[in-house]
């Protein structure tokens, strides 16, 4: 390696500026940043979506994206200048000194080529070194990172392994020439919370073994304090504050990192449940299958009047299938749905419009559950028009009552279309059309996921403030531990479609645990830089937690 | 590798089923279409016998099923049937005309395929500049040039006004290899403008969707070379769009040479198809339709085939 | 933003396209008026020269040029849009219900639509119309009927994209029909694809009625239509007079500027994806 300056900062960022073109003109990603990172640390940068983060990680790479551009600022890498710097420089300086590992292990990985194939690449083409000994190495990588088979998992193509796994050997490869410099960009986002641990475990080891400086990115912040040393908060392109990570954790300076901080203390007042009362909703021992796939075994669920129960599963467990059996998309193999008492139709088109219509349902994604080609006054005027027969200005009069209700000015929002809301105004949109059928339960499909942690918390507010006015029952599907714990008045947990557990929300959420649940909500990251370190040296058996 | 054989074995299936599908259609298209056919062939001559006669020849007295079963019968043993206009055996008409037209699609292919995804690759490369805007303009003009357009801008220019080449290619049988050359050279040029534009545009517009994933994105900040990222990563998962754009650019070439035979007087199938569905001499149209779909069922199927076969996933199953 | 200021930021090419396009429909509106001969009138010799009686000469049979150029543009454009409007609806419309109906409804439709484009279009023309016969309307539907195969498979994958959509899936489970599906969720969201789709089809028709009239087998004498006229008068080339290639240069130059304008429709309908 090259000589070594140990007074000098690694990399140091000045006043940076980043242009993003959309919708027809330049908008500033990064408004003038500052960053700072000594050999061997780890640098957290946390902040909600636009905030700029990735767009920095990046640019300290000496990459933009296209469509975007730099006008302004420095970016010195161990004393050199890569803006501005030519390609063929910032070349040798990528996969050698600075590395990268992406959010999706599993679309950033070349589908046509063998994992040791592309480890090993640019050692080889950059670094000069023997592919002999670079395979060598990148084996000893997998078996420090404790990968199953690591002699021959490199051997596998992209699509043969599973997520977590991929994300390993990805940070097995990019630690592969010794970087000075690593960028993490949220990379553990895209896996679940049980798989994220190993992943997390792998991380840390490997910038500790190695003594590589990391900047890691995400916008969970239990996450980042488990891996930095120092965190930076970004918000729309600016820094917002910066302090080691102890010190941010207990004492945020500014408002925004306050707020944010605050947004897992939201709990909702559990609600007492007349045990006599016949249950609104009813799942007897139902089964189902997408064709030959089985995804339900067996699921048993109850619902009484007003209340929420919870839903809580990773990925494949058969949370969605369960809402999609219950609304009629997925007409079970065997069980029944009874709603009031009553059996439903197991297939939607054979229920009555009056079936349809007390069951609504709200989904994860706002931006493709609102018809972008129609008007707010439309979306929420149809349900009132088909189910409840308004029509003109008394539709219209109630789309205002409904729009105030979800704490949006009528004469604002009316005549608007979606995509001129932002995504926490368009799921109250969803909130509203679904309360204008009046129903009595409503569906609600990972709503708060792909919203931003303070918009989210105000989504939760509005829903649990409806719930008390209008007594209308939530099944509240979620892989999130602390929205369970904010919202749920009865807690159902779901693995490999099955019911594992169940329960009020304070009995499930108090020790002794069941095995999965247990695993489950201690793998949910706490605000604790120790927690890591904790949870690891507490299982003391790491073979229980290799994902199946 | 089993879902592999049996996408493949469905695959083969699928197009020996449509290639069935596509023989009964053309043979009892002339029963089924409305009106008849033999008194519309014969137009003013038509008395009741002449029909009847006709009838009889066309086998339109039998039961549609009976004379598929016979046609196929015949077909398969390579008896084509008899011209309704000369009374020849269809077989003996079509033979040359066969090879001279897949030679003419075959030389038009060894041309405008390298030269298409050459130019493709260079333009999803230099994407924006001012060399792939012209060329982008000049290919969408091109599509949208009718092929007798070109064909006839072409004799102006080199045989007109140059005297470089002949305006017409009716070869005479036994001329030399040089001289079939020079009389092809102007249908080849015409039919390999019009396919070299479209097969660019479609390489570039594939190599541009492949170049935008997260694994090329990877690769540029491992460090990798430009050529090696186009070569190594790009092109590899780009066959089997590519291997599509290609099957069905040729497919359109068999079909294409059409228009260009009739404009040069090439004696090849394409005329002779044109020349009989005006003297609506049928079965010649049939076998010659059945010929030209075949072929392009034949290419469509190897597309799928080969795309199928160049996909990691599916030959690398999980396991 | 308002049309019009989306049309003067378009790129030259666009206007060019769309000033070719309103110049044709005029033509092709006004042409009793513009023409100063009849469409099938016999005006003086075989093969005139161009001059101030006859603009562009005259054709092969003694009739004005420039008069059959005029009408061509009504005949054939037309019939051309006539024959795309109705594979539009067809296809179109079978699109929209194969992804919204799915099950047996789409895959009835999709496997008739994969034999019917199993074989090669021309050839499927060729050998329809050597059974029923070369009329201006049995021209219209066999080429209606085997473009709407193709706007099938496009509104059918275009439909999809927009069937999975959440909105979509509120709407079913509200209890819509299926024309409230059709019209209202699906159609307006894929809108600008298909009506890019219409420009393409419609270029594609064009050609491909051109391409039967010059083989003689398309629009029939003695109307006036461009590739009938291009075959007509092609022994012209040989002398190097030009004439026959204007006809053909008329063709070009429509369906270039439609390809012209439907990129540019294209481009500004995907935003920001290739920058």
């Amino acid at each position: 390696m090259t000589q070594v300056n140990i007074q000098k900062p690694l990399l140091e960022i000045r006043d940076l500026r980043i242009e993003g073109h959309y919708e027809d003109a330049w908008h500033p990603l990064l408004k003038g940043i500052d960053l700072t990172l000594q050999r061997g640390e780890v640098l957290g940068l946390i902040g909600e979506s636009g905030a700029g983060k990735s767009t920095l990680g990046l640019a300290s790479m000496g990459y933009v994206r296209d469509g975007c551009r730099i006008t302004g600022g420095s970016v010195r890498f161990d004393g050199m200048e890569l803006v501005g710097a030519r390609a063929e420089a910032l070349r040798k300086l990528r996969g050698l000194r600075i590395a990268y590992v992406a959010q999706s292990a599993a679309a950033s990985f070349n589908p046509a080529h063998r994992l040791i194939d592309q480890h090993v690449e640019t050692a080889v083409k950059n670094g000069g070194i023997d592919r002999a000994q670079a395979e060598a190495e990148a084996v000893e990588l997998y078996r420090v990172l404790r990968l199953p088979n690591p002699e021959q998992i490199g051997q596998r193509y992209p699509h043969q392994v599973s997520g977590g796994q991929l994300q390993r050997v990805m940070t097995a490869m990019a630690i592969a020439c010794h970087p000075d410099l690593i960028v993490f960009d949220e990379p553990t986002t895209a896996l679940d919370v049980t798989t994220q641990i190993e992943v997390l475990a792998a991380i840390r080891d490997v910038v500790k073994t190695y003594g590589s400086a990391a900047l890691y990115i995400s916008h969970d912040l239990a996450v980042v304090a488990q891996m930095a040393d120092r965190i930076m908060v970004l918000r729309h392109g600016k820094l917002v504050e910066e302090a080691d990570t102890r010190s941010m954790l207990n004492a945020p300076q500014q408002e925004y990192t306050k707020s944010l901080w605050a947004v897992r203390s939201f709990r909702t007042d559990p609600k007492i449940c007349a045990a006599q009362q016949r249950p609104l909703l009813e799942v007897r021992q139902a089964c189902a299958s997408y064709g030959q796939q089985p995804v339900l075994h067996d699921v048993s669920l109850t619902l009484h009047r007003g209340q929420t129960l919870a839903v809580i599963g990773e990925s494949g467990s058969g949370k969605s299938s369960t809402a999609r059996l219950i609304t009629g998309l997925l007409p079970p193999t065997a069980g029944q749905v009874l709603y009031d008492g009553e059996a439903l139709p197991a297939d939607f088109r054979r229920r009555s419009k009056e079936q349809l219509r007390r069951i609504q349902m709200i989904y994860q994604i706002p931006d493709t559950a609102l018809n972008p080609r129609q008007r707010i006054v439309d979306i929420i005027g149809r349900p009132l028009t088909f189910y409840l027969g308004l029509k003109g200005q008394a539709m219209r009069k109630r789309v205002a009552e409904l729009l105030e209700m979800i704490e949006l000015d009528p004469a604002v929002y009316m005549e608007r279309q979606p995509r001129e809301l932002s995504g926490g105004q368009k799921q109250r949109i969803c909130i509203a059309r679904a309360l204008a059928a009046e129903p009595q339960l409503i569906i609600c499909d990972e709503v708060t996921s792909a919203l931003d942690q303070l918009v989210a918390e105000g989504v939760l507010k509005l829903l649990n403030r409806i719930q008390q006015q209008l007594g209308v029952a939530y099944l509240f599907i979620t892989h999130d531990v602390a929205t369970v714990r904010a919202i749920a008045d009865q807690v159902l947990v779901m693995q490999r479609g099955r019911v594992v557990d169940h329960g009020s929300r304070d009995a499930i959420f108090s020790p002794p645990y069941r095995d999965y649940t247990g695993l489950l909500f201690s793998s949910e990251p706490e605000m604790d830089p120790d927690w890591l370190n904790r949870l690891l040296a507490s299982r003391a058996a790491p073979s229980t937690l290799q994902p199946v | 590798m089993n879902s592999l054989y049996k996408l493949l074995v469905q695959r083969l299936a699928l197009g020996l089923l449509s290639l069935f599908a596509v023989a009964v259609i053309i043979f009892l298209a002339v029963g089924m279409l409305p009106g008849d056919v033999a008194e519309a062939m014969l137009g003013q001559a038509a008395t009741p016998e002449t029909v009847a006669a006709l009838r009889a020849q066309l086998g339109l007295d039998v039961p549609a099923l009976t004379r598929f079963g016979q046609w196929a019968w015949h077909l398969l043993h390579g008896d084509l049937g008899v011209s309704l206009a000369n009374q020849r055996p269809i077989a003996e008409l079509i033979a040359s005309r066969l090879a001279n037209t897949f030679s003419l699609a075959a030389l038009a292919a060894l041309v405008s395929v390298p030269v298409a995804l050459l130019l493709g690759i260079l333009a999803a490369l230099y994407r924006n500049s001012w060399f792939d805007r012209l060329l982008n303009t000049s290919a969408l003009s091109a599509v949208s040039f009718p092929e007798f357009f070109v064909a006839y801008i072409l004799i102006l220019v080199f045989a007109v006004k140059l005297n470089w080449l002949p305006s017409i290619s009716n070869l005479a049988p036994g001329a030399s290899f040089g001289e079939v050359l020079e009389r092809s050279l102007l249908p080849v040029l015409t039919l390999s403008l019009v396919v070299v534009a479209q097969m660019m545009r479609m390489t570039r517009a594939a190599l541009i969707n492949l170049l935008a994933s997260p694994y090329i994105e990877m690769a540029r900040l491992k460090g990798i070379s430009p050529a090696r990222i186009i070569f190594r990563h790009a092109l590899p998962n780009a066959l089997a769009p590519i291997i599509n754009v290609v099957a069905l650019n040729l497919a359109y070439l068999v079909v294409g040479v059409v228009v260009v035979e009739v404009v040069f007087v090439y004696p090849g199938l394409g005329q002779l198809l044109v020349d009989s569905v005006a003297k609506r001499d049928i079965p010649v149209v049939q076998a010659c339709s059945l010929i030209f779909a075949a072929t392009y069922i034949l290419l469509n199927t190897t597309a799928d085939v080969l795309s199928i076969a160049s996909n990691p996933r599916l030959m690398h199953p999980k396991g | 933003m308002s049309l019009f200021k989306q049309l003067l930021r378009a790129p030259l090419s666009a206007k060019f396209g769309l000033a070719v396009i309103v110049l044709y429909v005029l033509v092709a509106l006004f042409a009793p008026v513009l023409a100063p001969y009849g469409e099938t009138q016999v005006v003086g010799e075989g093969f005139a020269p161009w001059g101030s009686e006859f603009l562009l000469g005259t054709d092969n049979l003694g009739r004005d040029m420039f008069s059959r150029l005029v009408y061509g543009a009504r005949n054939t454009l037309g019939i051309a849009f006539l024959t795309t409007v109705l594979a539009f609806a067809l296809g179109g419309f079978c699109g929209l219900v194969a992804a919204i109906k799915g099950g047996w409804v789409d895959q009835g439709l999709s496997r008739v639509v994969d034999i019917l484009m199993a074989i090669p279009q021309l050839i499927f023309a060729l050998l329809i119309l050597s059974v029923v016969g070369t009329t201006a309307t049995s021209l219209v539907l066999v080429i209606a009927l085997l473009d709407a195969t193709r706007v099938f498979r496009l509104s059918r994958a275009v439909a999809m994209t927009v069937v999975v959509q959440d909105f979509v899936e509120a709407a079913r489970l509200r209890g819509e029909g299926l024309w409230w599906l059709v019209s209202r969720e699906v159609l307006p969201n894929a809108a600008a694809p298909l009506i890019a789709e219409f420009g393409l089809r419609f270029c594609f028709v064009f050609l491909f009625i051109s391409a039967l009239s010059f083989l003689g087998l398309g629009i029939q004498p003695p109307t006036a239509d461009w590739g009938s006229m291009v075959r007509d008068n092609a022994v012209l080339i040989t002398f190097g007079d030009i004439s026959p290639l204007l006809p053909a240069l008329a063709v070009a130059l429509i369906t270039v500027s439609v390809n012209f304008v439907v990129d540019w429709v294209l481009h500004a309908s995907s935003g920001l994806k290739e920058c």
